[in-house]
């Protein structure tokens, strides 16, 4: 339904391959305990394993690989020149040094173990939850007990989001035809000012005329949420797979597991 | 800035998210059924203007305008700005999913608190006043968000002095942008709507009709 986040289609909750026949349910809960057994991890060798069940997520998400994979190198181009500086800041044993600035070896291990953690959770992230519907989502969490009105918020977050991009888009397209070229100068960051401005102004009334319409309808505050989760043998299966999977990373990580 | 999982330690991570939930369930108390529609168009707007990449030097920022949504939105930032950040980072793949909570925190806390501080003078009547406080909101709101991701940064350990030292100096320039930007768009709301600054802090419109 939606061009930003639309990848969705078929099964229960959208997304078309094998994790797309699971409950939303299944898939949502099964992100944070992902991300909560990774942070307790610290050995490379567990670290990467988790990468790799990252990677085999996103292989059974029905996610396009390639552009899922580069939104996640987006992410680390932003955290990079953190990562970079880690050597140099953390004491430890000398490896090498640029500029006379010595890098140590436990800078490095760190940077390394924050690199591998921060990829494996947000790749992990974007496969068992990111391959759904937003609307899915949003169901999966009024089922989970999210309070309904944070549901309602993110329900008509969703929806507004393509209709504000374009009319956004149009705006813009306005300004061109009118000759304006953003520059490094006051008169372009008023302009932009203006318009984020009159986006507000437009989405307000916007909003109030969807209030009234929907008011005509009988909107009462609350959405009937009509969905048909079910928690099934598969499900049963995944939780215990991937558990189980979870369970050996910390083994792994207490070297109780021969590898 | 967003901050990603495994670079925070445990006690800021969780210190962070219960400090967030706080926030957004004070956010939630003041959406009552009407404002949610009103309070979700926005929060997409808000999402939409974090998109928009304006020129600065030779390269170019993302916009992120928490100043002027709490402004507009007071408290309910907390909720709005976490429903952005959270499809961020579940569509998008920006931030992580543990650190949410920091991230929200970050970015909502300096808000509120610059809402709190600025409303009144972006209401005012006279433009200069209220273009002024708009851009010291808008201003004000990125200095505090740096000085919290520094904050935050520090507090999980002293390797992280220069990044944070880093963060605090790559923010100087978005922070002036933001306050011209932040200061032209109150301005103009002032002229066009003068009520979206009431419409989720005080009375709602159709209360008030």
């Amino acid at each position: 339904m939606s061009d930003l986040f639309g990848q969705g289609g078929g099964g229960q909750g959208g997304g078309k391959g094998g994790l797309g026949t699971l409950d939303p349910r299944v898939r949502v809960l099964a992100a944070p305990a992902f991300a909560l057994v990774i942070l307790s991890l610290s050995s490379l060798s567990a670290l990467s394993a988790g990468v790799g069940l990252a990677l085999i997520l996103l292989s059974l998400s029905g996610l396009p690989p390639l552009r899922t994979l580069k939104r996640m190198v987006m992410m680390d181009s932003f955290i990079i020149f953190m990562l970079v500086l880690l050597p140099f800041t953390l004491p430890g044993e000398p490896v090498f040094s640029v500029f006379g600035l010595s890098a140590s070896w436990e800078g490095l291990l760190r940077t390394a173990e924050i690199g591998l953690k921060a990829n494996a959770v947000v790749l992990a992230l974007m496969a068992l939850v990111g391959g759904m519907d937003p609307t899915t989502l949003g169901h999966a969490l009024a089922r989970l007990k999210v309070p309904a009105t944070l549901v309602h918020l993110l329900l008509f977050t969703v929806r507004y989001i393509d209709v504000i991009q374009d009319e956004y888009a149009r705006m813009r397209a306005a300004m061109k035809c009118r000759g304006f070229r953003p520059s490094n100068s006051r008169h372009t960051y008023r302009t932009f000012g203006y318009l984020i401005g009159m986006l507000l102004v437009r989405s307000l009334e916007r909003s109030e005329r969807i209030l009234e319409a929907m008011k005509c309808r009988g909107f009462t505050g609350r959405f009937v949420l009509l969905d048909r989760f079910a928690f099934r043998l598969r499900d049963a299966c995944f939780a215990l797979g991937f558990g189980v999977l979870l369970f050996v990373l910390v083994l792994w990580e207490l070297r109780l597991v021969p590898l | 800035m967003h901050i990603v999982d495994g670079a925070l330690s445990n006690p800021v991570v969780i210190g962070g998210a219960v400090l967030a939930a706080g926030g957004v369930i004070r956010g939630l108390k003041e959406l009552t059924m009407e404002k949610v529609p009103t309070a979700g168009v926005l929060a997409a707007t808000f999402f939409v203007a974090s998109l928009v990449n304006v020129p600065i030097g030779p390269s170019s920022v993302h916009l992120i305008m928490n100043g002027l949504a709490g402004l507009v939105l007071g408290w309910v930032a907390f909720p709005a700005l976490f429903v952005g950040l959270l499809l961020q980072a579940v569509f998008f793949g920006f931030g992580g999913l543990m650190v949410l909570g920091v991230n929200t925190l970050n970015i909502a806390l300096p808000a509120v608190i610059v809402g709190l501080l600025f409303r009144r003078w972006a209401l005012s009547p006279n433009p200069k006043v209220a273009m002024v406080a708009g851009a010291a909101a808008g201003a004000g709101a990125i200095l505090l968000t740096a000085l919290m991701v520094a904050l935050v940064l520090l507090a999980s350990g002293q390797e992280f002095l220069t990044a944070a030292r880093l963060v605090v100096l790559a923010h100087l320039p978005v922070m002036i942008i933001e306050g011209l930007i932040c200061g032209a768009a109150v301005l103009l709301i002032g002229r066009v709507k003068p009520d979206l600054f009431q419409t989720l802090v005080g009375v709602s419109t159709l209360e008030r009709v």
